[in-house]
């Protein structure tokens, strides 16, 4: 597929890889241990446009379009997947949701503070029992005059602990609505949740909600349409960042690979001539060329307001994180016992892929989603 | 093609139950008949913004708006008038 970005987008990704090389991969480590992304980073990223990469012009963020932002993703996932966790949260989830279904003036007063950093958004969606079967969230909400009262708890929320709002979801006798609820509403909490697998410096927090009341205004949508509308427009923005997450950590791995590869000698010999580690090379190479070209034409077809989009995003999101997760295991592989230890980013990247398979509808709904498309598609009506 | 014969054709193509028999009337609600589900709900906004130019936004958001054959293509005069 031919990418031809515009000079001003093909400056964006100088600038962000510029940007990453400086200000990020050299510290992802250091983010981990200290499970939390440094403010002035966040700061430094709203001063570049990127807290607003998607947004609109006139509320001052970038405008990208959905390929040079997928672009734009993969810079900074190759840098460190938290960072890129604030973009797919604060832009592709909470931010899309609030531009495409927000009142003007919900549009107004919150997309131009999310750009400027003033505001820091999340996705509330999950909860402590309630996870792939999201329609069924347990969280309330009742009508009192003309407020709302919401109670419940919400889990496994990244950059739960640091936001300013939240898009969050509650439900009234199946009746799904969409609420944006500021941090400083009483009775809301958050509790960072320690021990995690991935995603250390990505704020993740448990929210609970005791008697929080909003006013109608808050709504986001309408009433009744928060999942069918709004939950289904963050995951299929989720679903393209964190595609591109699975070609960032794929690309850095691949790279990692070969690199060592290339250096590290076992029986006099440079690993990269070895049969069986080129064989690792070789998959990685081409599943890495394969995810980014799913990855292009999902990009493509959101560009241009394509309903295919949807299931290509689907398909791109299901591979990629797929070979993610395959490349990096091989890196740690090429990497021997290097490649479990901390010191060496591949360590970093097979743990990260692994949530890429997870989060934003896991693989085994996307295998669900896409089947029940190629049997759509592919059925022919010929008698044998 | 005519407005209605776009939309249903757009909803035979997207429906998520394979029974080749499966028939709606104009007036029938295809998510309580199970025929779509709420990711088709996301691909028709997707499909009427780009086929008939215009932006379903949060006012747009009353479920029956989209539910028939009838309703959609209700909304769509109503938008492009």
């Amino acid at each position: 597929m031919n990418i031809s970005l515009t000079v001003e987008q093909e400056q964006i990704i100088q600038d962000v890889r510029a940007f990453v090389e400086e200000e990020v991969r050299p510290f992802a480590t250091h983010f981990e241990e200290q499970q939390a992304l440094p403010k002035d980073l966040i700061q430094k990223m709203a001063a570049r446009g990127y807290l607003g990469a998607t947004f609109p012009k006139k509320y001052g963020g970038l405008e990208l379009d959905p390929i040079t932002y997928g672009l734009f993703t993969e810079e900074i996932g190759k840098g460190d997947s938290n960072t890129r966790g604030l973009i797919t949260v604060h832009v592709s989830l909470a931010g899309e949701c609030i531009l495409k279904w927000g009142t003007r003036e919900q549009v107004e007063y919150w997309i131009p503070q999310m750009v400027q950093g003033k505001k820091i958004g999340a996705f509330a969606l999950t909860e402590p029992d309630v996870g792939t079967d999201a329609k069924s969230v347990q969280t309330t909400y009742v009508k009192d005059g003309s407020n709302y009262i919401i109670n419940g708890r919400k889990k496994w929320i990244s950059f739960g602990d640091i936001a300013d709002f939240f898009v969050l979801i509650a439900s009234n006798e199946g009746k799904v609505t969409a609420f944006i609820v500021e941090r400083e509403r009483k009775g809301l909490n958050t509790s960072p949740i320690p021990g995690l697998l991935a995603g250390k410096a990505s704020h993740i927090a448990e929210i609970e909600l005791n008697n929080v009341v909003v006013p109608e205004a808050n709504i986001l949508g309408r009433l009744g349409a928060g999942f069918t509308y709004v939950v289904n427009t963050a995951l299929d923005h989720g679903r393209y960042s964190i595609a591109w997450s699975g070609v960032s950590l794929a690309q850095a791995a691949l790279e990692a690979m070969v690199s060592y590869s290339r250096q590290r000698s076992q029986f006099g010999k440079k690993l990269r001539t070895y049969q069986f580690i080129q064989g690792m090379i070789a998959d990685a190479v081409t599943k890495t060329h394969a995810a980014r070209s799913l990855c292009l034409r999902a990009g493509e077809l959101r560009k241009n307001g394509d309903p295919e989009a949807i299931i290509e995003t689907s398909l791109a999101k299901y591979y990629a994180s797929k070979i993610a997760m395959d490349i990096t295991i091989d890196a740690v592989q090429v990497h021997g016992g290097n490649g479990c230890y901390n010191k060496y980013p591949v360590e970093r990247y097979f743990r990260e892929a692994k949530i890429l398979e997870i989060i934003e509808g896991t693989s085994q709904v996307q295998q669900e989603i896409i089947a029940g498309y190629g049997i759509k598609k592919y059925y022919t009506r010929r008698e044998s | 093609m005519e407005l209605k014969g776009k939309i249903r054709n757009f909803i035979e193509e997207n429906m998520t139950i394979y029974d080749d028999e499966a028939v709606f009337a104009d007036d029938d609600n295809i998510f309580e008949l199970g025929f779509v589900d709420s990711m088709f709900a996301l691909k028709l906004v997707t499909f009427i913004e780009r086929e008939f130019a215009i932006q379903v936004a949060n006012d747009d958001l009353v479920l029956d708006n989209f539910s028939t054959v009838d309703n959609i293509t209700n909304f769509i005069n109503s938008k492009v008038a």
